[in-house]
């Protein structure tokens, strides 16, 4: 038995089969107690199995499972009781107005009406909707109903919260308040786990993160050793025209790595300035070239020789 | 801002099971008193303006004489209509309450997918579902006698026993209906061809208009496995005060092994497809 104060969650040899195709295939993961933790990955790497595995919304196949110290095959319920789900899509009730989502949703959990409407209040502030709290959601903006989203997940007071792929689709303004009201979760001491495939959410948000591919953890560790460990400081990224594209084995002997993406080269290096005067030594002239600090986008690029979001 | 201002509340737990499907009704209660008017026409108009064609309009050439008398056991067409079409009104109204309505709720608006989430589970789900239609029936239901009443088509006090009756095989058609909708992935031609070849000839075909030994003698046990039946006999006996023990005990066994069986479908069928 896990001391359930600091495993909320505890995942060993995890895994799930949809008939012959095996979505994830044997994870380790512990989540403590008010991190931030993450799943970062591809479409498709099993993040969002996992996540509904833990939400206790899909039994698993093999190996165990435990969240806030209890068993999902067995006490779903009560797990459910005590944890907050934002799903990939939007579930709201359409028909239904923005304080009419909270009230319904708590209810869902069995809290009294007298305590879910003070509650709708106190989150319809927390999400920056009281001035449209009696309208309808429909028409409300894609960055209104992920934060209504939000507010609904915590109308039981999670202790913990599942948030998958909580701004996908968003505008980057919509996006960035939407990390501020996470961040003040995260204050207050709510667990989170969130799976994304935007890497600057990621560093944004995420105390740890496990980088899944395939169905497998690839990496794990806090955003910047995973930095540390898997690249360089920094990065120098080249583009050139087509007829003046050098083989990829030109550029090798520069720097310390070197990864071919269709249109542009990227070169790892500790000192991005300095390659970048070799490299006019050598008289390569790229159409552009730019250094910058090395991101998990490049950790996942080593770990898998992909780019995420295609 | 903090999330102190309300105060902390007991340990959460799970509803209990009948708890948690009465949430459930309440959210699609919830959902109703904000759009009864889109569903106001298929659930009242629709069986006015059959009371209006049939008992009213077409029931004045059936005027109580002959074999029209035989029929009907000498009592106005009108009276012997209003208890079936009680009936039927509740099972046409359960087959589309439970159809789109549950689709929706796995697909399009994706509401079963939010309550699952939380500590309600499948069952409470589907049960949840089931009882508010069977209320919702039954309130519709009740304005319907009303109507019936004006019209002069109420004889007597049984015709209350005959809106239970109407209720129970609407819920027994709703359970079945329902764990039909919930294998359906997509709309495709799944409902219509649910409503054209059962719906259908299950309203035209169930002694509601006329009695059943007017058919071929080939057809008749269709009729006899037709929920409807079961429930216009019953609630026909109980209207006109006419009853028949043996074949009233048979006609309720009847409905109720089919809810009994439709809830047992039904209530797994939503717990699979919800957690995957």
């Amino acid at each position: 038995m896990p001391n359930v104060s600091d495993a909320l969650v505890q995942a060993r040899g995890l895994r799930k089969r949809f008939g012959s195709f095996e979505a994830v295939r044997g994870i380790d993961v512990d989540v403590a107690r008010g991190e931030v933790f993450g799943f970062l990955g591809p479409n498709g790497a099993g993040k969002s199995s996992t996540m509904r595995m833990i939400a206790c919304v899909s039994p698993r196949t093999e190996g165990s499972l435990q969240v806030l110290g209890m068993d999902p095959g067995s006490d779903g319920p009560r797990i459910r009781a005590r944890i907050g789900v934002v799903p990939q899509l939007d579930n709201l009730d359409a028909e239904l107005s923005v304080r009419e989502n909270l009230e319904i949703y708590g209810r869902y959990f069995g809290l009294s009406r007298r305590h879910v409407r003070a509650k709708a209040a106190e989150l319809l502030e927390f999400a920056q909707l009281a001035e449209r709290a009696g309208d309808p959601v429909e028409p409300l903006s894609g960055g209104m109903k992920r934060r209504l989203t939000i507010a609904r997940s915590l109308v039981n007071d999670p202790e913990l919260l599942l948030l998958d792929e909580p701004t996908t689709g968003l505008d980057p303004q919509a996006r960035h308040l939407l990390w501020d009201r996470l961040y003040r979760l995260k204050r207050d001491g709510v667990t989170q786990i969130i799976t994304t495939h935007y890497m600057d959410e990621a560093e944004q948000l995420c105390d740890r993160l496990v980088v899944m591919d395939g169905g497998v953890i690839v990496a794990e560790g806090s955003p910047t050793e995973l930095i540390e460990r898997y690249s360089t400081r920094e990065v120098l990224e080249l583009r050139f025209t087509p007829e003046a594209r050098p083989e990829a084995g030109v550029l090798e002997p520069l720097v310390d790595r070197v990864e071919e993406l269709p249109d542009r080269f990227l070169l790892y290096t500790a000192d991005g300035e300095r390659a970048q005067a070799e490299l006019a030594r050598a008289g390569l002239t790229p159409l552009s070239a730019l250094v910058r600090r090395s991101s998990l986008e490049d950790v996942f690029l080593r770990l898998t020789g992909r780019t995420l979001v295609d | 801002m903090a999330l102190v201002e309300v105060p902390a509340r007991p340990a959460p737990d799970a509803p209990g099971r009948l708890r948690g499907a009465l949430i459930v009704a309440e959210h699609h209660w919830t959902w109703y008193r904000r759009n009864w008017r889109a569903t106001v026409v298929s659930s009242v108009l629709q069986p006015l303006l059959f009371l209006l064609a049939f008992g009213v309009g077409f029931g004045a050439l059936v005027d109580g004489t002959g074999r029209a008398a035989t029929a009907t056991g000498g009592v106005d067409y009108l009276v012997w209509l209003a208890p079936a079409l009680l009936a039927m009104s509740a099972v046409q109204t359960a087959a589309f309450e439970s159809t789109y309505p549950v689709l929706s709720g796995f697909k399009w608006q994706r509401g079963y997918h939010a309550m699952a989430a939380t500590p309600l589970t499948g069952a409470q789900i589907a049960v949840g579902h089931l009882g508010w239609i069977g209320a919702k029936m039954f309130a519709s239901g009740a304005i319907y006698v009303a109507v019936i009443a004006l019209f002069g088509g109420v004889q007597s006090v049984g015709i209350v026993v005959s809106l239970l009756v109407a209720t129970l095989a609407g819920m027994s058609v709703a359970s079945l209906v329902m764990w039909f909708a919930a294998t359906v992935e997509n709309e495709g031609s799944a409902f219509s061809a649910l409503f054209r070849f059962v719906v259908i000839p299950m309203t035209l075909f169930s002694g509601t208009f006329f009695p059943i030994d007017r058919l071929p003698v080939l057809v008749q046990p269709v009729a006899w496995v037709s929920p409807l039946w079961h429930a216009t006999e019953l609630a026909r006996s109980a209207a006109l005060d006419a009853w028949r023990p043996v074949a009233a005990a048979g006609h309720l066994a009847h409905l109720l092994v089919l809810l009994a069986v439709g809830t047992l479908l039904v209530t797994r069928r939503f717990a699979r497809r919800l957690a995957p």
